[in-house]
């Protein structure tokens, strides 16, 4: 149940930038997060544990304020789906990159998000971002009653309004540039996580290679059969260096770039919700104006009052999408840039190090006699 | 030794490589001698020829380079015209193939002389100069080297489904016992079965284990007859040229088989006569031969004592080694498959990067994702060498070494076989002394008189087999330990090849990283 706040805090009491979601404990086919941040005044952090439907509960405190001006024209922080453990295929792709390795990415997607959520000027003043970052018990499980936000609730006729031409130039080229990106973000993500998958089949293959030489050595004092011996001995340490270095790769990979064009694709499509949102409220206000115009006298106050706000209502969307649309852009050439730059940092250091390797296998080998 | 690319290949839809490929030396003559007897054989020339211009041989001071050739030959190319200039150009055997100690392998003519190393494949990078002045006037020294072969330029010959792959067999050798010293002859496929087929018979009597070649392939024929264009096309010739090029070297680095006439025409005789009862030695063809063959001798009823342990230990770590290669074999298939895939992922990818950086407004961060796409197919051509190098270097090592196992098998059977006629020939001795007894018994002169003719002829023949078994009871020993002398050079030889191409891959990828790290910096 939701803790009565005496006062009103409009402002996270914690430091926003360096949120971590430092653990992931698995009991059973559950999953529980350890959630650190560090207080602003003073020292000191607040420690939780929080599992997915927390998240969700935070996500859906968010989508529901409705007394917040224009908060259909914020552009959410996506939320990553749920995890689970052993589970299908097709959801295993669906979670894609966060879906590898011990959960490590879904822990730092999970990460962004918060820290998005706390340096957001609207999202940070909700309480429930207080209370789920500070309070050391679980915050409250009630469902949140359904709102529009949910895009799978919604009707197949409102899927239509998806194409509605737009009144503004600004809002249209938007529109059309995030459908664009949408599509090529998320193919970009989905084939690089084939790559990596490949490499780590490979990385695989390597360790099995290697296995099997070690298996080759052959008993003797013959001096053929030793060196022959010594040769598939250092040849199976290789592979194994091989496959080491593989599978850096495909973390290194995994950890920038993967989630860097993971965070991507859920954002633009985060973008496309909120560009939705404001199209529906166009088409609202449309007919809104519609049935003012051709309202009988009685209903015509009536109508007119509908009209009103739902105009107020579309301005303070178009406001805040306007804002919101500038600072995702800033944000994610930031983003990118930073993945860009830590992947190839990371796949250069692996490179020579790899390079280093090789170098010293050689020079043993060719020393040997 | 420079390398230099006069020469360019004809476009070929699958390379692009720049003019890294070939490098002749001569001005546009002939077959005579400029030469650059190089090994290359460059395991990347699978499907996309490889692009490595700053490779430039490794081996050590090769007599014959004088000039070198570098990169790699195209030789995916399939349909290539012939008149190029130097037929050495493009790589070749390999004389040596490790530095230090490496001389022996360029005695051929002595009794150390083995299977020549599955030596000319990767083409190795440009770290490895020759190692030292010693090596050089070791080298020069050693003059006596004899046979040098090598198979290059597949020409599709003919149309459809009669048309043939030929290959141009070129030899160097200091020998007197051929017509010259530099030739060269086209052979096409079942030209090389057919040596084998009567060295095979002719030599199996003694003991040799003699190089199986490469086996036949109906499917990877057929494409080549439709059309030699595409990649796995390109990928089945290149193999096979490089597979009958090994099988060549082991023929003549091995002393007696050398001096057998059937090589010598193989390699000299302009028209060859067409070889014709080839037909044991399709796909698994071979090795079921020799199973076959094994099971008829376990099944002679006369078994041997073996009296010297030797072979039986000897066999069945034949039998145990056959085994451990058919798996490593199997694993490096699966390496291979992989990173093949993982080109195909790459590829896709790349294209994906393109069509983001395109879309992309912000102008450095579109920049920085084109570059991106860039970087991704070159990486996708590292992939592709680093999967032709595994197959290259040691799928086809193993593969070889399969095969050289089951000939080797074949060699044991055919002491077997000299034991059990030696003890057929003592058995029918025994019967004509008992028949010369018998006949003395009854007193017939003239039957008596062939009769000890005919004893006289078998205690020859015992005597003979007796003397032939002892022969290939010697010889097989001394083929056993020439081929594991030369299978621990050979892997050994393999893995610095693989490791110098490797490492080779790790630093143009470095440089690939490096180039792109400002650019990714640049996204303001």
């Amino acid at each position: 149940m939701m803790e009565e706040v005496k006062e009103v805090t409009p402002t996270l009491s914690v430091q926003g930038h360096n949120i971590k979601v430092a653990e992931v404990l698995r009991d059973g086919d559950t999953l529980t997060f350890l959630i650190i941040s560090q207080k602003l005044s003073g020292t000191g952090e607040y420690h939780v544990d929080r599992t997915y439907d927390d998240f969700e509960w935070l996500q859906q405190h968010l989508f529901s304020q409705e007394d917040v001006p224009g908060i259909q024209g914020v552009i959410f922080p996506p939320l990553p789906v749920k995890p689970q453990v052993n589970t299908s295929a097709k959801v295993m792709k669906q979670l894609g990159f966060l879906g590898l390795g011990e959960w490590q990415p879904y822990c730092k997607a999970l990460e962004t998000f918060l820290r998005q959520i706390a340096a957001h000027s609207i999202l940070n003043k909700n309480k429930a971002v207080e209370i789920f970052l500070t309070s050391s018990d679980p915050p409250g499980r009630q469902r949140v009653r359904k709102n529009i936000f949910n895009r799978l609730s919604q009707a197949v006729e409102e899927m239509r309004k998806e194409g509605h031409k737009d009144v503004d130039e600004f809002f249209q080229t938007e529109r059309d540039h995030n459908l664009v990106l949408t599509g090529c973000a998320k193919s970009a993500a989905e084939r690089f996580l084939d790559v990596v998958l490949t490499e780590q089949k490979i990385a695989v293959a390597c360790g099995h290679f290697s296995a099997a030489l070690h298996l080759c050595m052959e008993p003797g004092e013959d001096p053929d059969k030793q060196a022959f011996s010594k040769a598939c001995v250092k040849l199976s340490e290789v592979f194994d260096s091989m496959r080491k270095n593989m599978t850096s790769v495909a973390e290194n990979n995994v950890n920038t770039l993967g989630l860097g064009l993971d965070l991507e694709s859920r954002y633009q499509e985060a973008e496309k919700e909120m560009l939705f949102r404001r199209t529906c409220k166009l088409v609202e206000l449309e007919s809104a104006r519609r049935n003012a115009e051709r309202a009988k006298p009685v209903k015509k106050a009536a109508m007119e009052e509908v009209k009103r706000a739902t105009e107020t209502e579309f301005d303070h969307i178009c406001g805040v999408a306007k804002q919101e649309i500038a600072r995702f852009q800033g944000a994610r050439v930031e983003m990118l840039q930073q993945a860009l730059v830590q992947w190839c940092e990371k796949q250069l250091l692996t490179a020579k190090d790899n390079a280093d390797q090789f170098n010293q296998h050689l020079q043993a080998l060719r020393g040997m006699a | 030794m420079a390398a230099s690319s006069d020469r360019n290949p004809p476009p070929f839809p699958a390379t692009e490589e720049p003019g890294a490929g070939l490098s002749d030396m001569a001005d546009g003559d002939s077959d005579e001698g400029e030469d650059i007897f190089v090994s290359n054989s460059h395991p990347a020339a699978v499907s996309r020829g490889v692009s490595q211009p700053d490779r430039v041989r490794e081996e050590p001071p090769d007599l014959f380079s004088e000039e070198e050739a570098g990169g790699t030959p195209a030789r995916s190319n399939g349909v290539h015209s012939d008149d190029d200039g130097d037929l050495f150009a493009e790589a070749h055997v390999e004389l040596s193939t490790d530095k230090p100690g490496s001389s022996d392998r360029k005695q051929l003519s002595s009794s150390s002389s083995g299977l020549r190393p599955a030596s000319s494949f990767a083409q190795s990078p440009a770290a490895m100069q020759p190692t030292s002045l010693e090596q050089l006037e070791e080298d020069e020294a050693k003059d006596s080297f004899d046979v040098d072969v090598a198979v290059t330029n597949p020409e599709k010959v003919g149309d459809g489904m009669n048309a043939y792959v030929a290959y141009k067999v070129s030899t160097r050798t200091s020998l007197p016992m051929f017509r010259s010293k530099a030739f060269t002859v086209r052979r096409r496929y079942s030209d090389f079965l057919g040596l084998y087929e009567k060295l095979s018979v002719k030599q199996s009597l003694h003991g040799f284990i003699i190089p199986p070649p490469p086996e036949k392939s109906v499917v990877g024929m057929t494409k080549v007859k439709v059309g030699m264009d595409d990649p796995s096309s390109v990928e089945f010739v290149e193999r096979r040229r490089a597979a009958l090029e090994r099988y060549l070297q082991r023929v003549v680095c091995h002393p007696l088989l050398l001096q057998d006439p059937d090589v010598r025409e193989f390699l000299e005789r302009e028209d060859l006569p067409r070889a014709v009862s080839t037909q044991a030695l399709s796909g698994a063809g071979f090795l079921k031969m020799i199973n076959k063959a094994s099971d008829a001798v376990n099944k002679m009823t006369i078994k041997m004592n073996e009296s010297d342990t030797w072979f039986e230990d000897k066999f069945q770590e034949v039998e145990n080694e056959e085994q451990q290669l058919r798996k490593l074999h199997a694993l490096v298939d699966s390496l291979v498959n992989h990173r093949k895939e993982l080109c195909g992922n790459t590829a896709v990818f790349a294209k994906s990067m393109a069509m983001l950086g395109n879309s992309e407004d912000n102008t450095a961060l579109s920049r920085a994702l084109s570059q991106l796409a860039e970087v991704e197919d070159k990486m996708e051509q590292l992939h592709q060498e680093q999967a032709a190098s595994d197959f290259f270097i040691f799928e086809e090592l193993l593969a070889d070494y399969i095969r050289l196992l089951g000939a080797m098998r074949g060699c044991f059977d055919q002491r077997m076989r000299a034991w059990q006629r030696w003890q057929e020939a003592q058995s029918t001795l025994q019967k004509k002394r008992e028949a010369e007894a018998k006949l003395l018994w009854a007193n017939k002169p003239d039957k008596l008189q062939q009769a000890k003719e005919e004893i006289t002829e078998w205690e020859a023949k015992v005597t003979q087999y007796e003397r032939d078994f002892d022969r290939i009871g010697m010889t097989v020993r001394k083929e056993v330990l020439r081929f594991e002398k030369e299978k621990a050079k050979d892997f050994k030889s393999q893995i610095v090849k693989y490791l110098e191409a490797m490492l080779q891959s790790q630093q143009r990828l470095i440089k690939f990283w490096e180039a792109f790290l400002p650019e990714a910096k640049a996204i303001a």
